[in-house]
């Protein structure tokens, strides 16, 4: 699935009614089929012929994963649900390196004839473009862990909820919002769980079992007089987690300056009472006026700015040149690391890379190539002092083992290098958004994801948000409209100026970031505390049609 | 065998028929084939082969409905996809929106198949690329590049008696040239029904002279400016505009909504020299001849000389509103002039010459306002000149807009979406008072 087709799948908007006939990601399955899973020592034996097959045609190293998809998408619109589909994917992707080079290839027939057939095409295939290769591949040593396993930890099984349940709870939403005065509203919820089995012949057997969720819906109120409308998306997160994310709690809830903001629990029905009651506010609310704001930026808005302008621009494929034709190459060239110097940010900036974030998407226990997964500095003290890597390129950075970033979407298709979870370590003082709002003489407080977009080296990047509130002399005065801001990555992080303390630091997460031709999705979260940001370049996005 | 013939197909599908219990059934059988090859620092990176064959079946009682797919095929695999679309058309809650099956329709044969794409081999593929590889060694340049056939079908029976079947075969293939240096960057992208229209020599020489006629970019102020979009460049602004649903319009939060309510059917929204159609006889963008309801698909205007003739109307909406059924665009045609691009530099005092607009985002739905950057090839006109490369600005335009400041148009040209991959026939379009906002360091 492209990129753009999923988020029109996921973010919903305008075109909700034409979903009916979005196609399904798989093997569409009985909704209690999803509860059983493959027994590991059938696992282990299926992963065997892989690897034998590979060693005895000449492969040097192999790894195997076999893997089960399971999804569960629901999307509603009023009182109408409009899609409710289930699907699975399962099959095995082997991949080995014969003559220095690599070869992949991936099969659904799970029997021992068409695992051992896939096997060979895999190290023919290495084999024949081994002719077409530069230098052969050099993999960071990797131990084998035996045999292990790990889980999301999850409290709820959200295929385990009744899908009786699920749809209540979405169209008791759809009814809040019109009872709130909605002129429309739609609302969804994707669950994921991926089963992977992962063996290499460096000697680990990895039973893996993740969990992902991702409730949204979208509000929209039409001022058909005026001729306009706004809309207002759900300021939940998707989350490495179970159902449990959906069941409220207050210890999870902190109060705004303006309403509740949410954690690790998410209270849809609640945000949706206050989603429907701001859109009166945002139709009425006065176009921003251009020029430089201070700007607050709330967690459920800047995880986008950090996933597109520190993410990106850190992945090492990029850098090396290796997505030019799609995604695009970096700013973040390897000099700049090598310089020790290059000033990325103001000196309270640090990110770190982490596979091991608690609730996050991209957390799991191992990668897909068997590496296990920690945490790592990516800026410190607003130097730019590391980048994200898999096993084939650690020996580039001078490293002796990966970073665990590797990932493939599916099991048919080829694990490269993904982003891992990167986050904006919080403030080190005491510091409440409520703090930052009363130092600031002229500001803008941003809640939410909106429009994005960034340029193919990570440059210049512009972000509008859900909710823009104006703030004069230390006070929030009334909502802004049209406000997007727009900035050169360095000088944005260098204006960083104050970011509030831990107890502030919240996730936000792309579910479907694409990479890769063809393209690939990967799901990952952004970990950070309301940031203020002095002196940024803010736009009037308001146009009328004549 | 992912690609079944009609006859098969149908055989096929009659059987799976023959399990259902459901008052209303409809089944589908898409089928896949394809190859890719993939290439980056002149080097091939990964290339694969994949192959896919799915049925899907919809089940409905009364208004309740459940799909169900799979892709094991004996006899028992077949019956038990069907009872899990029952049981889940069980579980569902009704759909107020569920519309009846069609009966028996006629459907023209389409002209969308082609032998050329779909027998091509990996080492097809691997030639072409190396032609590729040819120009940018020659030139000292370093490229990123990616070629994929896709070849398929799809086959539609219901337990009305519809049945309707099609299959497709597509190429595309995208390079972009970077100077060793980093400071100069081209791109060339093709999408052909034939693989044999394909040159990627051709196309990989004009990603090389972008790549070094935009090294040394001088730094212009944003603002304002006569912009000529090429084809590439254009058809990703439009891809954004190309739904124009009816009720979408009538709810008020489209374009195509008129203030006090309605929509702008029949007004004109559009400079007059703008005529965007669908056409899936088009033959040089042929497109299936029936739509996934089952509906015939014909030549529709959607906007003609600037006026809204067209929305489109799902079955559910048409029975509402008492409107005919207007199935969606299949494929889209935006006739030109006669104008070439280095005509059309000719006639300009001062202006931008845009070869390619990357990562264009939506930032108002109402106004349709586009925001994105220009990327591997931006000049300065001056009195019917370029002048010298200039750095890549972000804009933030909406193409309705654009689209009634039209000063000239080219002649139309198979183009591919950069993000979307589907491909359009569009022509090079020059526009005045194009809204630049700021400067990228980007090359």
């Amino acid at each position: 699935m492209r990129r753009k087709d999923f988020l029109y799948l996921t973010g919903m908007g305008v075109g909700a009614a034409m979903l009916q006939k979005v196609p399904a990601f798989g093997r569409n399955i009985h909704p209690e089929e999803a509860l059983s899973s493959v027994d590991v020592a059938v696992k282990k034996r299926m992963a065997d012929v892989a690897l034998n097959t590979a060693r005895a045609k000449g492969a040097t190293y192999a790894d195997v994963r076999l893997s089960r998809h399971l999804n569960q998408s629901l999307t509603t619109r009023e009182q109408r649900v409009q899609n409710l589909v289930n699907t699975e994917t399962y099959g095995m992707g082997i991949r080995v390196i014969a003559n220095g080079c690599w070869g992949f290839a991936a099969t659904n027939e799970l029997d021992d004839k068409s695992i051992a057939k896939a096997t060979e095409l895999a190290v023919l295939i290495a084999k024949g473009n081994s002719k077409l290769m530069k230098e052969p591949v050099i993999l960071a040593p990797q131990k084998g862990y035996g045999d292990v396993s790990w889980k999301t930890p999850i409290e709820k099984n959200g295929f385990e909820i009744p899908i009786k349940e699920k749809i209540d709870l979405l169209l008791t939403v759809n009814a809040a919002a019109s009872k709130a005065g909605a002129s429309f509203v739609n609302s969804s919820l994707f669950i994921i769980n991926e089963q992977k089995y992962f063996a290499s012949t460096d000697g680990s057997y990895i039973d893996q079992d993740i969990h992902r969720i991702y409730p949204n819906f979208t509000v929209t109120k039409v001022n058909r007089d005026l001729g306009s409308s706004e809309t207002r998306n759900a300021l939940s997160a998707p989350m490495g987690m179970g159902y449990e994310y959906l069941t409220p709690d207050a210890n999870s809830k902190m109060q705004g300056p303006l309403f509740p903001l949410y954690k690790n629990r998410y209270d849809m029905l609640e945000d949706v009472a206050f989603a429907a009651a701001q859109l009166d506010e945002k139709l009425k609310a006065k176009p921003v006026e251009p020029g430089k704001w201070d700007i607050i930026i709330d967690p459920s808005q800047l995880f986008l700015t950090i996933h597109e302008s520190v993410g990106h621009p850190t992945e090492l494929d990029r850098v090396l040149g290796y997505e030019a034709n799609f995604a695009g190459t970096s700013f973040l060239t390897l000099d700049k690391w090598k310089s020790k110097k290059f000033n990325f940010g103001s000196k309270i900036v640090n990110f770190e890379g982490s596979k091991v974030l608690p609730n996050a998407l991209g957390t799991v226990g191992y990668d897909d190539e068997g590496v296990k997964c920690g945490k790592w500095d990516l800026i410190k003290d607003g130097i730019l002092v590391n980048y994200q890597t898999i096993r084939d390129q650690a020996h580039i950075l001078g490293l002796n083992a990966s970073q665990g970033c590797c990932y493939a979407d599916n099991w048919n298709a080829v694990q490269f290098q993904r982003m891992p979870n990167v986050s904006l370590m919080p403030g080190k003082t005491p510091l409440k958004p409520a703090d930052l709002i009363k130092n600031t003489e002229k500001g803008l407080y941003m809640f939410g994801r909106n429009s994005y977009s960034i340029d193919q080296q990570r440059y210049n990047f512009q972000f509008s948000s859900q909710l823009c509130y104006e703030i004069r002399n230390g006070k929030i005065v009334g909502m802004a409209k049209g406000a997007a801001y727009q900035a050169n990555t360095q000088e944005f992080w260098n204006s960083c100026s104050a970011i509030c303390d831990e107890s502030d630091f919240r996730l936000g997460g792309s579910f479907s970031d694409g990479k890769g031709q063809p393209e690939q999705v990967s799901a990952v979260s952004h970990g950070c505390s309301t940031t203020k940001f002095d002196k940024v370049n803010v736009i009037n996005t308001g146009r009328t049609l004549g | 065998m992912a690609i079944l013939s009609k006859e098969d197909a149908q055989a096929l599908l009659k059987k799976v028929l023959s399990y259902s219990k459901a008052d209303e059934c409809e089944i589908s059988l898409t089928g896949r084939t394809g190859g890719n090859i993939r290439y980056a620092l002149n080097a091939v990176s990964t290339a694969g082969e994949m192959s896919t064959l799915t049925l899907s079946v919809s089940s409905t009682f009364g208004k309740k409905t459940g799909t169900a797919t799979g892709n094991e095929f004996d006899d028992a695999s077949l019956e038990r996809i069907v009872r899990r679309a029952e049981e889940l058309a069980q579980l569902a809650p009704e759909n107020k929106e569920y519309m009846p099956l069609l009966g028996p329709q006629t459907f023209a044969e389409a002209t969308t198949w082609n032998e050329n794409t779909a027998n091509l081999t990996p080492e097809k593929r691997a030639e072409l690329v190396g032609k590729s590889l040819e120009v940018t060694k020659q030139a000292n340049l370093v490229a990123a590049g990616f070629l994929e056939n896709l070849v398929g079908f799809t086959a539609v029976m219901n337990s009305k008696g519809l049945f309707a079947y099609n299959k497709s075969a597509n190429v595309i293939f995208s390079v972009t040239t970077r100077t060793q240096d980093g400071t100069g960057s081209g791109y060339a992208a093709r999408g052909f029904t034939d693989v044999k229209d394909l040159d990627t020599y051709g196309a990989t020489r004009i990603a090389t002279q972008k790549a070094l006629s935009s090294m040394a970019a001088k730094a212009i102020e944003p603002g304002k400016y006569t912009v000529i979009l090429e084809p590439v460049a254009a058809t990703y602004m439009l891809e954004n505009m190309f739904r124009f649903d009816a009720r979408q319009a009538d709810e008020g939060r489209s374009f195509l909504s008129k203030k006090g309510g309605g929509t702008r059917l029949g007004e004109k929204l559009l400079d007059e020299k703008v005529t965007i159609y669908s056409d899936p006889f088009n033959k040089d963008l042929p497109a299936a001849t029936w739509d996934r309801d089952g509906l015939p698909l014909e030549k529709t205007y959607w906007i003609q000389n600037g006026v809204v003739k067209n929305l489109s109307v799902s079955r559910y909406y048409a029975q509402l509103k008492g409107l005919k059924p207007v199935p969606g665009p299949s494929n889209i045609i935006m006739e030109g002039g006669e104008q070439s691009i280095e005509d059309m530099i000719k006639n300009t005092e001062r202006g931008v010459l845009v070869s390619r607009l990357w990562y264009i985002r939506n930032v108002d739905q109402q106004s349709l306002l586009l925001t994105g950057l220009t990327r591997d090839g931006t000049y300065y006109i001056e009195n019917g000149k370029i002048k010298f490369p200039v750095k890549n600005f972000r804009f933030n335009e909406s193409p309705v807009i654009m689209l009634n400041n039209v000063e000239a148009l080219g002649k139309p040209e198979r183009s591919i979406s950069v993000e979307s991959y589907r491909s359009y026939m569009i022509p090079p379009i020059k526009v005045r008072d194009f809204t630049f906002s700021s400067l990228s360091d980007a090359v």
